[in-house]
């Protein structure tokens, strides 16, 4: 034991939650498959842990000591509920032993089952990136429904929902046969790309959620080293995190990607992704992760030739338009296209997306279409587009931004040069 | 479902505002109103004159009392609403962080009784 404070014994429950919260989570619940149930027992554990480490100083092993006291509510509640018999039998299924202090020498990891049982198929797809966060990271359900800008008793009912649904279900805690993993481990590379997704153009939120995601994204590549949709997940995480300060000049303005200082980007990270990349290049089995991660790396040359691979961005992303019906992907191969033909080419195929249902209020869509019109000098038909995208943002930045491209447009002499909406 | 986005923010700091930000924040909610029209989603919308302007009547004794002011001093006041046709409060919610008032207040969502 060390000698504990409170301030002391604070910091340290909040170390180890952050460590070990998804692995205590994981462990406590891989056999019931009772998540919610598990939570409540750790958060009493932690309560417990912030009273009495400060008195009776901190444990040689904090993990356990937890483990050991949300165990302990754990037997509590069956007691209450299934009397002394079927209790020990409880206890014997679980590997319990003969009680809560009785533990493996190392906690195993079960994080992995666990991500694979939050993001299964009987799970609804809007609900999996949440869950995780909420399952393996300890977020609480109001910062979670704020970051995917949903009611917050919204939020609340669909985690709970989702929780009774993996214990009623009887949804397996394990790692799929290897027959299903690549279909399976596609909705966990999926549920941590839109965690970071909702992080990454958000300033107040970039350090929190993006980091969280990268944080997923390298427990991935560590415990699945084998799959280069692992590596080319983190890896396009990466690439795209390595450009967050150049993504606001000194003044906070948005700078959009063509325009970003490349001196601004983060070096080590882009390094650190590019040697990735091509490691999951090496099983020689190319998928959407690995397409999209080459795509940041064709931009990130800009960084030594001062300009982006715009045949190689076009190639891929034609090639990942056949994996993906997203209007994204379309959207960015015209943009792609009026680099390497003629605006006029990009501004095409622009509008043949048009017809999309999901593009009207898209402001992405609007914003390129914008800019496209503008290069092909079209400037009555880009005000309007300006307008739709300024109006569709949910960015202070880029609706200035957005803003500003449009009053220039009235001012021909001070046209700029060009510029390509998405980042 | 109808909902309303009722738009505070504080009138003090508004005033402070200078003329060019003025002008941008008007050419901020123009395209926010243009591409709720074009979405189809837009009920009916107004900005409101400042406080200062309110009147506001109760029954005070059995008896109605008319009072300058609003009905209460905030921090925050209410300048202006949208009311919108969404399908769910998810959609209401896009719209709502989509509003120029985000930026400079806050936006309340709130649903509509169905008639």
């Amino acid at each position: 034991m060390t000698l504990g404070s409170p301030s002391a014994a604070g910091a340290t429950v909040e170390a180890v939650a952050r460590r070990s919260y998804g692995r205590l989570i994981a462990f406590l619940s891989a056999r019931t498959r009772d998540v919610a149930g598990a939570e409540d027992a750790l958060s009493e554990a932690f309560a417990n842990a912030l009273a009495s480490w400060p008195i009776g100083g901190i444990p040689d092993n904090p993990e356990a000591w937890l483990l050991t006291a949300a165990r302990r509510k754990l037997i509590d509640g069956w007691r209450l509920r299934c009397g002394q018999e079927a209790l020990a039998q409880q206890l014997l299924w679980l590997g319990f032993g003969d009680g809560p202090e009785d533990l493996p020498p190392d906690i195993p990891d079960q994080r992995l089952a666990l991500m694979f049982a939050c993001t299964h198929p009987a799970i609804a797809t809007e609900v999996r990136a949440p869950l995780m966060l909420q399952t393996i990271l300890g977020f609480d359900a109001a910062a979670i429904a704020s970051a995917f800008l949903v009611a917050p008793s919204t939020m609340g009912q669909r985690l709970v929902r989702a929780k009774a649904r993996i214990r009623q279900a009887g949804i397996p805690f394990q790692v799929p046969a290897a027959e299903l993993l690549g279909e399976r481990l596609a909705a966990v590379l999926e549920a941590v790309y839109a965690t970071f997704s909702q992080g990454w153009d958000d300033p107040s939120d970039a350090g929190l959620l993006a980091d969280e995601a990268i944080w997923l994204g390298r427990l991935l590549a560590a415990l699945l080293p084998e799959e280069p949709e692992a590596l080319g997940l983190l890896a396009l995480m990466l690439h795209s995190h390595a450009r967050r300060k150049a993504r606001r000049d000194d003044e906070a303005r948005y700078v959009p990607l063509s325009e970003q200082d490349v001196t601004r980007w983060d070096a080590l990270m882009i390094d650190e992704a590019e040697s990735l990349l091509r490691r999951a290049g090496t099983f020689g089995a190319l998928a959407r992760f690995q397409l999209e991660a080459a795509i940041q790396s064709a931009h990130a040359v800009r960084r030594h030739c001062g300009r982006a691979d715009w045949p190689a961005i076009a190639q891929l992303y034609r090639a990942l338009s056949l994996l993906t019906d997203s209007p994204v992907v379309g959207i960015n191969h015209a943009i792609a296209l009026a680099h390497t033909e003629q605006p006029l080419a990009g501004l095409a195929a622009l509008d043949a997306l048009a017809g999309d249902p999901r593009l009207a209020d898209f402001q992405p869509f609007w914003a390129a279409r914008a800019e496209l019109l503008v290069q092909c000098s079209q400037a009555a038909a880009a005000d309007l587009a300006y307008e739709r995208a300024a109006g569709l943002t949910t960015e202070p930045a880029v609706r200035a931004f957005l803003q500003h491209r449009r009053s220039s447009l009235k001012m021909p002499a001070l046209s700029q040069g060009p510029h390509r909406g998405i980042d | 479902m109808k909902y309303m986005l009722l738009i505070y923010s504080s009138e003090a700091s508004e005033e402070a505002t200078s003329e060019a930000d003025t002008g941008q924040l008007m050419a901020a909610y123009g395209a926010y109103t243009a591409a709720l029209q074009q979405a189809g989603v837009l009920l009916g919308g107004e900005r409101l004159q400042p406080t200062a302007t309110a009147t506001t009547v109760r029954m005070a004794g059995g008896k109605s009392s008319v009072l300058n002011g609003p009905y209460a001093e905030t921090r925050e006041q209410l300048g202006g609403y949208y009311l919108i046709e969404a399908a769910d409060l998810d959609a209401a919610l896009l719209w709502a962080s989509r509003c120029p008032g985000t930026a400079h207040g806050s936006v309340e969502v709130r649903p509509l009784w169905e008639m």
